[in-house]
């Protein structure tokens, strides 16, 4: 379903997980769904804190320009990284906003993508008891809402490449974000 | 059986030092290499080799000098800051003829700049930052399986030539993951240096009737000296002008005789290119890919990645000088392979800058733009 180039930005902000979950999500992709696959990040020098992004390029075809150029599916885990990035998403994109840290939404804009509004901190929480699994949450959300990455891919490269004694924990992590975007999908549908 | 693997550029360049035969890794951590480091510290004592931090980049280097005097394949990694630190290492591992690999993961500068950030502004650095006329070869991977590849070229040359061999990568490089499958360690083709066949008394580890003459480690009976002054053939300082000059034109030579053999770039659509870009490390990238948007708006350009810095590809470049009306030349940096560029092409083709140094890629929608001006 990827087709030439599918563009994906997990934004925040440094200590949320992103990269490890720009990780996981490439990692799944490119071994066990055989993708082309460029992962990269920026982030800011500081271990907590600041802004950071964590970029996956999946492609049917060998890569040639490795980072995001106009994506195609934007998270958005803090006002600051929404502010800062929903515009560079392609028009009718699939934008997912962390409600429980985004406060303000530009509704202006709204009709230009598909906006899904998901207390993803939140769900963490109750899932993990950890808000640093967030990026986690919202992993299983796009996988669950786009079939993207099939969660049994997703849940195959956290075996493999997670930190000794969190491979359980990213796991559950995931598996929430999986049913909420089931019912994301399911619920308020893509067509 | 080789497996396919996700990997980071700061990875492969690892298991590339390893596939190479490198035993030996002394450095001080800086963003964004530190990866580098990290992972050679865990499988360099696996391999039965030495990991060594040090208290600084200078005596980093001077360590890296040291394990391969002493017979070990040696490296270190760093970015600008640290960078600017070991030139006077690096000439002296250039005078001295002492093989090693250094490894610049650049980062935007000048100073501490952008730790996080890439940026391609060591170019001339890496050719003069240090100081008095030396020979050097510089290297640029633009993606995780070149950074692989070229981190072995980059110890076979340091090797086969005496000479340190500078690795310019970028943050792009470093940090990025593909996916690669890398050749078995058997399948890996592994050059080490001459040891002299004569004995000791014979033996003259500066002897400038070959090119590369043979070097022996230490700890093998053979006694020389080893001084960045001008030595003669035995290695004791010199002020004779009949050893200082053949020394000289010996250690140009050395490369020079065979650029063939290290000057190594890519060449893509070319064949009826009226355009062509030039451009090396994660630049290259940005080119490849507006190479492709411009084909599709039935643009003849085409595309010539250096990977092989320095020397300078001249021959490369003249032939592409005469062969197309404009060369676009997209780098992280003011223009500091434009330069060379133009040097060569001496007028007879257009010679255009596309330039960021502020911390990004540069985007392939903005060489296209250079392209239809």
């Amino acid at each position: 379903m990827v087709g030439k180039r599918y563009e994906i930005r997990l934004a925040g902000q440094g200590g949320q997980g992103l990269i490890l979950a720009g990780l996981f999500l490439a990692e799944a992709a490119a071994l066990y769904e055989g993708k082309y696959v460029v992962q990269s990040q920026s982030y800011a020098p500081y271990a907590r804190g600041g802004a950071s992004a964590s970029e996956v390029v999946i492609s049917d075809e060998e890569i040639d320009y490795p980072r995001v150029v106009k994506p195609n599916l934007i998270v958005a885990l803090s006002q600051e990284a929404y502010d800062r990035h929903f515009r560079d998403l392609q028009k009718n994109g699939i934008l997912i906003v962390d409600s429980s840290t985004v406060e303000h939404v530009d509704t202006s804009k709204a009709y230009l993508f598909e906006t899904y509004m998901v207390p993803i901190t939140e769900i963490a929480r109750q899932a993990t008891g950890k808000e640093m699994t967030a990026s986690m949450v919202a992993l299983g959300a796009i996988s669950g809402l786009t079939g993207l990455v099939s969660g049994e891919s997703i849940m195959a490269a956290i075996a493999t490449r997670a930190p000794k004694g969190t491979v359980e924990i990213n796991k559950r992590a995931v598996q929430a974000g999986i049913e909420v975007g089931n019912k994301l999908r399911e619920g308020i549908g893509r067509e | 059986m080789a497996k396919q693997r996700f990997l980071q550029g700061s990875e492969a360049c690892a298991e590339g030092a390893l596939a190479a035969g490198a035993r030996f890794y002394a450095g001080y951590p800086i963003t964004p290499s530190s990866e580098i480091a990290e992972i050679l510290s865990r499988r360099l004592p696996q391999a039965g080799g030495k990991f060594i931090q040090m208290e600084d980049e200078m005596s980093s280097l001077a360590a890296v000098i040291g394990a391969s005097l002493g017979g070990l394949k040696a490296m270190t990694a760093t970015s600008g800051p640290g960078f600017s630190l070991m030139q006077e290492n690096l000439g002296f591992a250039a005078a001295a003829e002492i093989p090693c690999v250094i490894v610049d993961v650049q980062r935007a500068g000048p100073s501490t700049g952008q730790p996080t950030s890439p940026a391609q502004g060591d170019v001339m650095q890496a050719r003069w930052g240090t100081h008095g006329d030396h020979p050097i070869i510089v290297l640029s991977p633009s993606s995780v399986r070149e950074f692989y590849e070229l981190t072995i070229r980059a110890f076979n040359l340091s090797e086969k030539y005496r000479s340190p061999v500078v690795l310019l990568a970028d943050e792009v490089v470093a940090h990025m993951r593909e996916k690669v499958t890398l050749p078995d360690p058997g399948e890996v083709e592994v050059i080490d240096r001459l040891e002299p066949t004569v004995p000791p008394e014979w033996y003259f580890p500066f002897d400038n009737a070959m090119d590369v003459p043979p070097l022996v480690s230490f700890g093998q009976g053979y006694r020389f000296h080893v001084t960045g002054l001008y030595h003669d053939r035995s290695g004791f300082p010199t002020m004779r002008q009949d050893e200082i000059n053949p020394w000289f034109e010996r250690v140009f030579a050395k490369i020079e005789h065979h650029l063939n053999d290290i000057v190594e770039v890519q060449e893509e659509m070319m064949e009826d290119a009226d355009i062509a870009l030039i451009s090396f490390g994660a630049s290259a990238r940005s080119a490849q890919s507006a190479m492709r948007l411009a084909r599709a708006k039935n643009l003849k350009v085409g595309l010539v990645k250096l990977k092989t810095l320095w020397p300078f590809p001249e021959e490369v470049v003249d032939r592409v000088s005469r062969k197309v009306g404009r060369i676009v030349v997209p780098e992280m940096n003011r223009g500091q392979i434009r330069l060379e560029v133009e040097r060569v092409a001496a007028g007879r083709a257009r010679v255009l800058g596309v330039n960021r140094y502020d911390g990004e890629m540069i985007a392939p929608a903005q060489i296209v733009n250079a392209i239809e001006e």
